[in-house]
C-alpha cells in the first residue's frame, strides 16, 4: 500500500497489506494475521524443498543486484560440517529508498519469519540482521519483535518444537552506506573497518567469520514466507510482462511527486501509470523531467524513458536504467539536473570507503567539477573530462561504489547535455526547454 | 612437501608455468614482465585496493586486478592492451590530482614507483584543475615521518605493522578522499622493526628522519653486504655518497630476512664512518711509536711472534677469513683466542619465523667459534705472562692496562687505535667489513658473501691481507692474493666447507654448518701443513 497513503486501488499490497496497523507488529497480532504458519510448515520439510520452491517461484533479489535467490541458496551445502549463517541486509542506504525501513517498522515479524525460513533450508543456525544506524525506530521494533519470538520458543534452541536451532541477532551499523555492500557488511558485523572484500571467495564460500554465508536483502526474506504458503505457482504468476520477472515489489517513491510513499506492484505494471496514476503525478501544474527509478546508483531516466518503460528487472534495463532497489526520485522540470547530480556525486565521494584508488580521487574529483560548472566555473573541457573520469572509474574497482558515481554523471550528461553547456557558457535558461526528447 | 601442481598459462604471448594458486602478477614476473604495482608486496597479504595492477584476462568481462587473481590453466593474460593500458594510465591520473609532485625537495626521488611508473604509463600532463588537498607532515615515532600529501594510501605501511609485525600501530582514518594513515592514540612506530615501512612504501610518504634531506637517491653507490650488528645476518645494501654510508636498506633474502631489517641494523652505521682510524702501519722505536713502512712493520710484528706464545683477542665482527688467518697465527704460535661480544634484548619480527635482532650484536660470532676462539666475558683471562698478545680490532673497552702489562708484547691489529693500546709494539691499521671482501657465518651456520663498499683510509689494508703477510713473514707457504684464495683454502681445511667457492656461495649465501652451536673443537686438519709450522 502506498503507506502512508491509503492503498492505490491498482496496487497488490501483500508485503505492504499490513502497513500502518500497529497490532500486526506484536506477536499475537502477527500470528491472528497468519503469521508463523509459514515457518512451521518449513520447520517439517526437507531443506532442498524449500530451496526448491523458492527458485520455482522466480523471487530475486531486492536489494538491487536482482540475483535469482533459489539459486543463491543453492550455494550453501548444510551438512559440510561448517557453520553456516544467513545474513540479512537491513542496512537500506541507497538514496531515496525506505521500503525495508517500512517493512521493520509495521512487519517485523514477516522477516524474523523469513530469516528464519531461510536459515533452516540453509542450514544456516545463525542469522544476523545488520541493520542501519539511522534506523532507531525500525531497529526498536525489530528487537522486541525478536524477544518476542525467543519468549514464544519460535527462535531459540528448539525452534518450534522442532528441536532445531535458530538464532536471530540484530546488529547496529554505524552509518556507512558502504556497508550496505554484502562483503563490507560482513567486514562490519565482524568488527573491523567496513571495506569491501576482494571477490573471490564469494559469501557462500567464505563470508562472516570466513564460513559460508548467504546474504539476503529485508524485502527478499519477507517475501518467503508468503511464498511458502501460498506456492510457487501463485508467485510466479504476479507477473505482468517479463516471466523472469515475479512477484510484487516494493517502491519506495519520493521527490516532486504528488503522494510520496512505499507502493507496492506486480513486477510488470507500467511505470508512466504508476507514476502520473498510482503516485498522482506532478505537484501543482509542474511537469516532470526526469526519473531515478532505482535508488542514487542507476542511471537517470528521461519522463519519454520512464513512460515507456515496465517495472521489472529487464523493463528498466531495455529503457536505459535498472530497477535497483526500487527507490524512485521523481524530479520535476524546475529542479537543475547540475544540481541533482552534483548532490549525488557529493554524496559517493562522501561515502567511498577510500580503499580503491579510482574511487577515492575519482568521486571527489568528480564532485569538484560537478559542483564548479553548478556555480558557473566550468569549461566544456571539464564535460570530456567528467566522461573520460567516470569511464576510469567504471568496472575497474573492488566495488560498485565507484561505477554507482559515474553512472549518474554519465547518464546525466548524456540525456540533459544542454542543462550542463548553459551553465558552463552563462546562459540562464529554463529547464523546461533543456529537457531532451 | 607434495610438488605444487603446475599451471600453464600464456602472458602477452610467452608461455608461463607457474605453481597453482600463484598470482598473475607473480607469474608475469617469470616471463620477465613487471605489471605496475603499488599495493601490493611479496612480503605482506594482498590487498587489492591500488587498482594499478589491472591486466586483461581473456574471456573475463571486466580487468583483473592481477596481484588477487591466480593463474588457470590456458589463461592468456595481456598486460599491455589498449585497455589495461587505459585503466592504469587513470589510476596514475588519479594517484596525482592531490599529489604535491614536490619530487624535487622529495628524498623518495629517483627510487619513487609513482615517479617510474608515471614515466612508463601516465599523461603528459594533468586535467585536475582545482584545489589539492593538504594535511601537515606528521611525526610516526621512531625514525619514521609522514607526509600524507604524498600518500597513496596503498596501506602497505598498515599491514606490516599489523600481518608482519603484529603490533597494531597504523591504521586507515577517515574515509573518500580524506582517507590518510593514522596513528592509534597512543601508538609510535618504536616497535624494533618498524622502521621497514620506510622501505615498503612505494612513494615518499613514509621517511626516515635518520636519511633526511641527506641525499638524492641517484648520489648513492649500493653495495651488497651483509648487517654486521647481530649474528642473524641480515642481507643488506649500503649506500655510499662519497665514501660515507649514508643508509642502510634490506636485500631481499627468502631464508634469511626475507625483506626486512630491523631498526637497530638499519641505524647503526655511523661507527663504519669513523675518521678517527688508525691509518698508517707503525712500530715502537727508541720508546716511540713511529709510522713507518708496511714491509717493515709486517716483519717487525712477525719478529715479535717468533719463537713465543701467542693469545689473540680477536673481534666478532672480523670476517671468517680474518679469523682463519688469525687461528693459524694461533697454531703456528701453539696459542689460544678469545673474543667478546656485546649483547642486547632480543627483538623478533613476530609474523616472520627465526627473524630477530639476535641477543649477540656481532656478525661472526659463529664463525669466532668456529675458527677457534673461545668466547669468554674477560677475555683476558686465558693469556699467560710472557705471552705476545695480539688484539685484532677488539676495543678494548673496559681492559686495564694492568692487563694487557701481563704480555711480554702487544701487537695491534686494528682499524682504531685505543688509548690503552699506545703501548703497543707494532700497529698494522686494517680497513672494517664495509671497506675489504669477506664471508660472516650467522648463528644458523650460514655463511654469506659481503663486498667492499667504501675505500679504505690512508694506508690502511684489508685485514686478510696484513694476516696473509704477516703469515707469510712468519714463514707460511701459502699466498693469498685475494679474499677468494684465503676462502679456497678454509675449504681445503675446514671439512664442512669443502668443495665451497665464493662463486657457489653467490650473493645469498648457503647453509654451510648446521643449525647446531659449534663445540668450540673446529676441525683443523692441514692448517699450516708443509710449512714451515713444525719448526
Amino acid at each position: 500500500m502506498g503507506y502512508p497513503h491509503p492503498s492505490h486501488a491498482r496496487e497488490t499490497p501483500i508485503l505492504s497489506q499490513h502497513f500502518g496497523e500497529p497490532e500486526a507488529r506484536t506477536l499475537h497480532g502477527w500470528t491472528g494475521r497468519g503469521g508463523y504458519q509459514a515457518l512451521e510448515k518449513a520447520l517439517s520439510m526437507a531443506q532442498a524443498d524449500i530451496v526448491n520452491i523458492v527458485k520455482e517461484s522466480g523471487l530475486r533479489g531486492r536489494g538491487g543486484a536482482g540475483f535469482p535467490t533459489g539459486m543463491k541458496w543453492s550455494f550453501m551445502k548444510p551438512g559440510d560440517g561448517k557453520p553456516h549463517y544467513l545474513c540479512c541486509n537491513a542496512d537500506e542506504s541507497e538514496p531515496g529508498t525506505f521500503k525495508d525501513r517500512e517493512i521493520m517498522r509495521w512487519t517485523p515479524h514477516a522477516l524474523i519469519e523469513g530469516c528464519a525460513i531461510a536459515a533452516w533450508a540453509m542450514g544456516a543456525e545463525t542469522t544476523y540482521i545488520y541493520i542501519r544506524g539511522e534506523f532507531t525506530e525500525p531497529l526498536y521494533w525489530m528487537e522486541r519483535a525478536i524477544r518476542e519470538a525467543y519468549d514464544a520458543g519460535i527462535l531459540g534452541a528448539n525452534a518450534m518444537g522442532s528441536g532445531k536451532r535458530l538464532d536471530v541477532h540484530v546488529h547496529k551499523g554505524a552509518g556507512a552506506y558502504i556497508c550496505g555492500e554484502e562483503t563490507a557488511l560482513m567486514e562490519s558485523l565482524e568488527g573491523r573497518r567496513g571495506n569491501p572484500r576482494i571477490k573471490p571467495p564469494f559469501p557462500a564460500v567464505s563470508g562472516v567469520f570466513s564460513q559460508p554465508t548467504t546474504i539476503n536483502n529485508v524485502e527478499t526474506l519477507a517475501a518467503v514466507p508468503q511464498i511458502l504458503m501460498k506456492g510457487a505457482a501463485w508467485y510466479k504468476e504476479m507477473s505482468l510482462s517479463n516471466p523472469k520477472s515475479t512477484g510484487t515489489k516494493l517502491y519506495s517513491v519520493c521527490g516532486n511527486v504528488q503522494r510520496p510513499g512505499t507502493y507496492e506492484v506486480v513486477m510488470g505494471f507500467p511505470f508512466g501509470e504508476f507514476l502520473h496514476d498510482v503516485c498522482g503525478g506532478a505537484v501543482g501544474r509542474k511537469k516532470l523531467k526526469a526519473v531515478i527509478p532505482g535508488g542514487a546508483s542507476v542511471p537517470i531516466q528521461t519522463m519519454t524513458e520512464a513512460e515507456a518503460t515496465l517495472m521489472d528487472y529487464e523493463g528498466f534495463v531495455a529503457q536505459g536504467s535498472m530497477l535497483g532497489s526500487g527507490g524512485v526520485i521523481v524530479i520535476d522540470e524546475d529542479q537543475s539536473m547540475v544540481r541533482v547530480i552534483a548532490r549525488l556525486a557529493r554524496f559517493f565521494a562522501h561515502e567511498s570507503c577510500g580503499q580503491c584508488t579510482q574511487c577515492r580521487e575519482g568521486t571527489a574529483w568528480t564532485t569538484k567539477i560537478l559542483e564548479r560548472i553548478r556555480d558557473g566555473q566550468g569549461t566544456m573541457e571539464d564535460l570530456d573530462t567528467l566522461l573520460d573520469t567516470a569511464d576510469n572509474m567504471t568496472g575497474t574497482t573492488i566495488c560498485v561504489l565507484s561505477d554507482s558515481c559515474a553512472v549518474p554523471v554519465i547518464s546525466g550528461i548524456k540525456k540533459f547535455r544542454s542543462e550542463f553547456e548553459a551553465l558552463i557558457q552563462g546562459r540562464r535558461v529554463h529547464s523546461v526547454l533543456t529537457q531532451v526528447a | 612437501m607434495a610438488e605444487a601442481k603446475m599451471v600453464n598459462l600464456t602472458i602477452e604471448g610467452r608461455p608461463v608455468s607457474v605453481p597453482e594458486g600463484t598470482s598473475i602478477l607473480e607469474a608475469a614476473k617469470t616471463a620477465g614482465i613487471l605489471i605496475p604495482h603499488y599495493c601490493y608486496h611479496p612480503g605482506l597479504p594482498v590487498a587489492g585496493v591500488c587498482r594499478m595492477c589491472l591486466v586483461e584476462v581473456e574471456k573475463a568481462p571486466k580487468l583483473a586486478p592481477s596481484c588477487a587473481t591466480s593463474v588457470a590453466e590456458g589463461q592468456v593474460v595481456r598486460v599491455y592492451t589498449d585497455r589495461a593500458l587505459k585503466a592504469r594510465e587513470g589510476v596514475l591520473e588519479f594517484l596525482l590530482i592531490n599529489h604535491p609532485l614536490d619530487c624535487p625537495i622529495c628524498d623518495q626521488s629517483g627510487e619513487c614507483e609513482l615517479q617510474d611508473y608515471t614515466f612508463q604509463e601516465g599523461r603528459p600532463d594533468s586535467r585536475y584543475r582545482d584545489p589539492k588537498r593538504f594535511n601537515p607532515v606528521e611525526d610516526f615515532g621512531g625514525d619514521v615521518l609522514y607526509v600524507p600529501n604524498r600518500c597513496i594510501l596503498c596501506t602497505r605501511c598498515v599491514r606490516f605493522m599489523d600481518d608482519v609485525a603484529h603490533d597494531t600501530v597504523l591504521n586507515v582514518s577517515e574515509r573518500g578522499d580524506r582517507a590518510l594513515i593514522g596513528k592509534f592514540e597512543g601508538k609510535d612506530l618504536t616497535h624494533p622493526w618498524a622502521g621497514n615501512v620506510v622501505d615498503l612504501c612505494p612513494v615518499g610518504a613514509l621517511l626516515s628522519k635518520d636519511f633526511l634531506n641527506k641525499s638524492r637517491a641517484w648520489e648513492l653507490d649500493r653495495t651488497a653486504s651483509v648487517c654486521p650488528s647481530c649474528t642473524q645476518g641480515c642481507n643488506v645494501m649500503l649506500e655510499v655518497r662519497e665514501g660515507t654510508v649514508t643508509r642502510i636498506k634490506p636485500r631481499p633474502n627468502e631464508d634469511v630476512n626475507k625483506f626486512f631489517i630491523c631498526d637497530y641494523g638499519r641505524l647503526n652505521y655511523r661507527w663504519i664512518n669513523r675518521t678517527d682510524r688508525a691509518e698508517t702501519p707503525h712500530v715502537r722505536t727508541d720508546g716511540q711509536l713511529r709510522s713507518i713502512d708496511w714491509d717493515v712493520a709486517v716483519h717487525a710484528a712477525a719478529a715479535l711472534l717468533r719463537d713465543t706464545r701467542a693469545f689473540v683477542l680477536a673481534s666478532p665482527f672480523l670476517s671468517n677469513e680474518t679469523l682463519h688467518l688469525l687461528s693459524q697465527v694461533m697454531r703456528r704460535n701453539s696459542g689460544a683466542g678469545a673474543f667478546r661480544v656485546a649483547t642486547g634484548a632480543e627483538a623478533p619480527l613476530a609474523g616472520v619465523e627465526d627473524l630477530a635482532l639476535r641477543r649477540d650484536r656481532a656478525a661472526n660470532v659463529r664463525g669466532a667459534e668456529l675458527f677457534g676462539f673461545e668466547r669468554s666475558e674477560r677475555p683476558l683471562e686465558k693469556m699467560r705472562d710472557g705471552d705476545v698478545l695480539v688484539v685484532a680490532d677488539d676495543d678494548l673497552d673496559g681492559i686495564t692496562p694492568e692487563e694487557i702489562a701481563r704480555a711480554s708484547q702487544l701487537i695491534v691489529i686494528s682499524t682504531t687505535v685505543p688509548d690503552v693500546a699506545q703501548d703497543a709494539a707494532v700497529l698494522l691499521p686494517i680497513t672494517n667489513f664495509a671497506e675489504e671482501e669477506g664471508t660472516f657465518t650467522n648463528l644458523r651456520g650460514r655463511v654469506q658473501r659481503f663486498m667492499q663498499a667504501k675505500p679504505a683510509p690512508g694506508f690502511a689494508r684489508p685485514s686478510w691481507l696484513v694476516l696473509g703477510d704477516l703469515l707469510g713473514a712468519l714463514g707460511a707457504q701459502d699466498s693469498f692474493y685475494l679474499p677468494a684464495d684465503v676462502f679456497a683454502n678454509i675449504a681445503k681445511t675446514h671439512s664442512a666447507f669443502s668443495g665451497l667457492s665464493y662463486d657457489k656461495l653467490g650473493m645469498r649465501g648457503l647453509p654451510v654448518l648446521n643449525g647446531q652451536a659449534s663445540t668450540g673443537t673446529p676441525d683443523f686438519a692441514g692448517i699450516g701443513a708443509g710449512s714451515g709450522g713444525a719448526r
